[in-house]
């Protein structure tokens, strides 16, 4: 089975590398861009039939350690 | 008084923290690698800075589940002395012993020049050679040293006086929530600080205003083991 | 001898019919020289091995009849040109190491991984020597900083620098940036390294003892970088930016690994031969090593850690993969090697062993594809004489005469331009990105003349510099050759530190133009007489040639890398004026020469006439007096007149020392040269009162010219001239000026 995990700052936290990014494209005449934010994108592989243990397993890998809650909130895709 | 220097695959300040163990205080020093499982012979346990695993993922964020990290729990749980240097303090907020999480500069670059702190609390068993409000010049150089809890987890830090240095008004290097350089746990025995101590302890190099965050952690120590250390 | 391999790789005749070799950048000729040496047509991996093993990057085909004329030997050299880096004795068992290594090519297509990947390669080289890496410099030169690529490059450039450097923890302590029109589209990275090492740990690059297992360590290979030896040996075009496969990416954690791993191999006494994998990767590393032991190599390709499927014996040998080193121990040694390299978490594999036929021979899938006489590939390419001619521009640029153009009046705005033109301003937004204090040694950080490390444990001190002022060499390559060698020596002894030994990087443009090739001959001419006048052998470089873009060939630029010897640490000194009421005092001779100087450039708009002219016989006694005065304590303050001149040296005296000047000068010049000539071997004192006598008498007693302009006072820089207002400005303004001037373009 294939997961891929997005993870994001959440959205009340500062964000500086998006807050950059917005500002580089304003400079750069693409004045419709409103706010940007930068996440992380993983995909992994994993050795499993069984949706539902998958799904439970990739929950305590991004609480775990894919992800800092303190500050990140994250979301996943299972496909196969 | 015996201090650990913990070993992380890319922890490059190790050296420097024994270093400054041995010239400030003369205390024994042991490099402690990442896979011990024993730290019940050492009083106090410094994190260092570095990159540990590359920071890649996230800065501490595999350092704290290497081995070691259990046995820094426990010791910190026993009331030892556990300090987190810049990546140290990163593993330790990342590790639960100190609230929080160290965010990206807001100028978006690395910094390393040298800082004004405020010591905001000296009542510390790192602090106790500094007064109340005085100002210090440590060195920083991080990359990832913005500060940042929940509004909860702030009026907390205040409450019970976990501020413990702030970086010198006006003088903020990295955006850092009320200019927090850094913060202690509840009990007061475990302190993570973006600051480079080990770095301000020989004023051919700068400054040597680190110096007493060691001396600090003897004269707490001798404190605590009075009778132990006088016979 | 397998003549194809896979079905995609030509055969052999093709590669003869078709001229295959030339994509390679073989030549017609070399191809026969090959194929008399091999007594049959290569196949395309042994046509791939050769062309990096004589690309100039690897051979100095074009460049060896320069080489020679530099001396490379003293009595302090403990290990010369030829090995990873050069080695110089100072004192107590001890020695330093030191290299400087460009990475022009790949920074200018990927700025971030191609300046990280410069700074990996030549720590490899400082730490395959066995020597602890203490510090990193770097040179670079960019083009106009208004321009926006410009800007992109200087920006990703400096986080590459910053972000290796960082997370390896060498701490970053000096270098020199400058900007200029004429290295847009092809900047200049060039890298150093400095190390420790003592005298009994000094490794080699050698393939010893037939039989001996040779061991791979590292991360596995995958395709990058095929083909980046080439890649620096030809032009910059269009296609280069289409070429991103030939830049490898960086892994600064893996190199700390390998480091320290391969620092307690080495600690453990057991290793023969150890050599990193740099261009060329496991090709250049294979024949350099056999070749020093005057041995033959065999190599089995199937054992190569692989990062990806289906590598071929060509993509293997050439691959560029980072952070790889090969080493030789003894049989008996395998399981303790293993074992080091086991516990820091790091591949290590065998896959080669030493034999005695002098040949390099690859194995691979149970067949043998290559088999190469390895002096041929390493010593046996032909070596070029290139034709050189003398440049119009040179005769053109004799009739110029720069006192003709109009006199600069208002002083004081001259000064601020000046302050403000980003090769003279102020580089904290290049350097706060650097860690320069990690390791805790650095007792002069960077924004000095020269940076100062301690040596833990000793009342030493290293002191190092890159300095080439690329406008100078240009308009007279012997002058200005000698000037960048003259330079770094007076950085080293104002710092308090005894100059021993440079290493250089030859940055010029395409060989096969005579006009440039003159400027390499002239410029090693001018390097090679200041090496030996001043006694700083040349210990090991790099040259990197082909540096074009579309409006020619860049500036000759012979970076300097120079390192000194502090013998006391109270001999350490910074050119920040230190307490009101000390003296000031010029060293030196002003005379009208504002050729190539910063003035023209930001006045004039370009680079014209005669440079500074030099004599080095006279440098030489202002560098003896000055470092016998530091040593004695006579001295407050030290800072090397250069780019800008007096004014600046005056104005970053001041900034730094948060303190203002009252200065006089007696010139018969015209003002505006007075203050901002270039002239060399000159140096700006200060001193305390009562001290000042006793360090003019020595001065005057030494040779040196020498004259009190005025006194360390207030919180502003005065100047006049014959007693005629000249400059007045806060130095708080000063200041800000300098330091604005790169963050304000960079915004």
């Amino acid at each position: 089975m294939k997961a891929t995990v997005y993870v994001t700052i959440k959205q009340n936290v500062l964000d500086p590398q998006g807050s950059a990014v917005q500002g580089a494209l304003h400079s750069m005449g693409f004045d419709e861009v409103g706010k940007v934010r930068i996440g992380k994108y993983l995909e992994l592989e994993l050795n499993t039939t069984d949706r539902a243990e998958a799904e439970s397993r990739l929950k305590a890998m991004c609480e775990k350690l894919l992800a800092n809650t303190v500050v990140e909130d994250y979301r996943f895709e299972l496909e196969g | 008084m015996k201090f650990a220097v913990i070993v992380f695959p890319g922890s490059n300040c190790d050296i420097d923290c024994y270093k400054a163990v041995e010239d400030t205080i003369g205390q024994p020093v042991d490099y402690v690698w990442h896979t011990a499982t024993d730290l019940s012979s050492y009083d106090a346990i410094l994190v260092p800075g570095g990159f540990s695993y590359g920071d890649y993922l996230r800065c501490g964020a595999i350092a704290r589940f290497a081995p070691v990290m259990n046995e820094v729990i426990k010791a910190a749980e026993q009331g030892k002395f556990v300090l987190g240097i810049c990546n140290g303090f990163q593993v330790l907020t990342e590790a639960g012993l100190l609230p929080g999480a160290l965010l990206r500069n807001n100028s978006m670059k690395f910094r390393c020049h040298s800082a004004l702190l405020e010591v905001v609390n000296n009542n510390t068993v790192f602090t106790n050679q500094y007064s109340q409000g005085e100002i210090i010049d440590i060195p920083i150089a991080h990359g990832e040293g913005n500060y940042y809890c929940d509004d909860e987890t702030l009026a907390q830090l205040k409450a019970n006086n976990q501020i413990v240095f702030r970086y010198k008004a006006g003088a903020n290097p990295n955006g850092s929530l009320e200019d927090i350089a850094g913060i202690s746990n509840e009990r007061g025995n475990v302190v993570g600080m973006m600051p480079h101590p080990e770095r301000a302890v020989n004023q051919l190099l700068g400054s040597e205003d680190g110096k007493r965050m060691f001396t600090s952690i003897l004269n707490a120590w001798r404190e605590q083991h009075g009778a132990a250390v006088n016979g | 001898m397998a003549q194809q391999l896979t079905a995609k790789e030509p055969t052999s005749e093709q590669i003869a019919d078709q001229r295959i070799y030339t994509q390679f950048g073989v030549t017609d000729n070399e191809y026969e020289l090959i194929c008399g040496f091999l007594g049959r047509k290569p196949n395309y991996t042994e046509i791939g091995v050769f062309s990096v093993m004589w690309s100039e990057h690897c051979s100095y085909k074009n460049s060896k009849p320069i080489l020679k004329k530099f001396p490379v030997t003293g009595p302090k050299v403990l290990m010369g040109p030829g090995e990873g880096a050069g080695i110089v004795d100072i004192g107590d068992n001890q020695a330093v190491v030191f290299k400087i290594e460009s990475h022009n090519h790949p920074s200018a297509v990927e700025p971030y991984q191609g300046a990280a990947t410069g700074v990996g390669g030549i720590i490899r080289d400082i730490f395959s020597m066995g020597a602890r890496p203490v510090a990193l410099l770097n040179s670079l030169r960019f083009g106009n900083l208004e321009n926006a690529r410009v800007k992109y490059l200087f920006e990703h450039v400096v986080s590459g620098i910053a972000g290796y450097g960082n997370c390896i923890g060498i701490p970053t302590v000096a270098g020199e940036v400058m900007f200029d029109e004429s290295y847009e589209g092809n900047p200049l990275v060039n890298a150093m390294c400095v190390g420790l090492i003592d005298h009994d740990k000094i490794q080699r690059g050698v393939a010893k003892g037939v039989g001996n297992p040779v061991f791979y360590v590292g991360p596995a290979t995958g395709r990058d970088g095929i083909h980046g030896a080439t890649f620096a040996s030809v032009e910059l075009s269009e296609e280069s930016e289409e070429k991103r496969t030939a830049v490898q990416v960086g892994d600064p954690f893996m190199e700390k690994l390998v480091m320290e791993a391969t620092l307690e191999l080495i600690n453990s006494g057991i290793v023969l031969g150890i050599q990193d994998m740099g261009a060329a990767g496991l090709t250049c590393s294979s024949a350099e090593m056999a070749s020093k032991a005057g041995n033959g190599l065999e190599l089995y390709l199937d054992e190569v850690p692989q990062r990806e499927e289906g590598m071929t014996p060509y993509e293997m040998m050439l691959s560029e993969s980072q952070e790889r080193m090969l080493f030789v121990v003894e049989p008996r040694h395998e399981a303790q090697a293993k074992e080091i390299f086991d516990r820091w978490g790091i591949i290590c594999a065998k896959v080669g062993k030493v034999t005695d036929d002098g040949r390099l021979r690859l194995f691979h899938q149970g067949e043998e594809v290559a088999d190469m006489p390895v002096q041929a590939l390493v010593d046996e390419c032909p070596v070029y004489n290139k034709p050189s001619k003398e440049p119009a521009y040179y005769a053109e640029n004799g009739a110029i005469d720069t006192a003709a153009y109009a006199e600069v009046t208002d002083l004081t705005d001259a000064l601020k331009k000046v302050l403000a033109s980003p090769t003279v301003a102020s580089k904290e937004w290049v350097y706060n990105q650097y860690d320069y204090m990690v390791r805790t040694s650095t007792a002069v950080q960077p924004g000095s003349d020269a940076a100062v490390v301690t040596i833990h444990g000793t009342r030493k001190a290293l002191a190092m510099t890159t300095d080439c002022n690329g406008r100078y060499v240009y308009l007279d390559p012997e002058v200005g050759g000698r000037i960048a060698v003259a330079e770094a020596a007076r950085n080293i002894v104002c710092s308090g530190a005894e100059p021993l030994a440079i290493t250089d990087n030859l940055n010029f443009g395409s060989p096969e133009k005579p006009e440039v090739f003159w400027q390499i001959e002239k410029a090693a001419d001018g390097i090679s007489d200041a090496c030996r006048v001043l006694d700083t052998p040349v210990i090991g470089g790099n040259v990197s040639l082909y540096n074009e873009n579309a409006k020619g060939a860049i500036y000759p630029t012979p970076v300097i890398g120079m390192v000194g010897l502090v013998h006391d640490v109270d001999h350490i000194t910074t050119q920040g004026f230190k307490s009101e009421g000390d003296v000031i005092i010029l060293l030196g001779e002003t005379k009208h020469e504002l050729g190539g100087s910063e003035l023209q450039y930001v006045m004039q708009g370009k680079s014209e006439g005669r440079p500074p002219q030099i004599e080095l016989a006279t440098e030489k006694k202002l560098l003896s007096g000055v470092l016998e005065a530091i040593q004695q304590g006579l001295v407050a303050s030290a800072h090397d007149l250069s780019e800008g001149g007096l004014a600046v040296a005056l104005a970053e005296s001041c900034i730094s020392g948060k303190l203002g000047a009252d200065v006089n000068v007696t010139t018969s010049l015209r003002a505006d040269a007075a203050l901002f000539s270039e002239s060399q071997s000159r140096i700006l004192l200060s001193a305390k009162p009562e001290q000042a006598a006793k360090l003019t008498a020595l001065l005057t007693e030494k040779g040196v010219p020498n004259a009190e302009i005025g006194v360390v006072r207030g919180s502003a820089l005065t100047l006049n001239i014959n007693g005629k207002p000249g400059i007045t400005a806060p130095v708080e303004q000063l200041e800000k000026v300098w330091k604005d001037a790169i963050p304000c373009l960079m915004k």
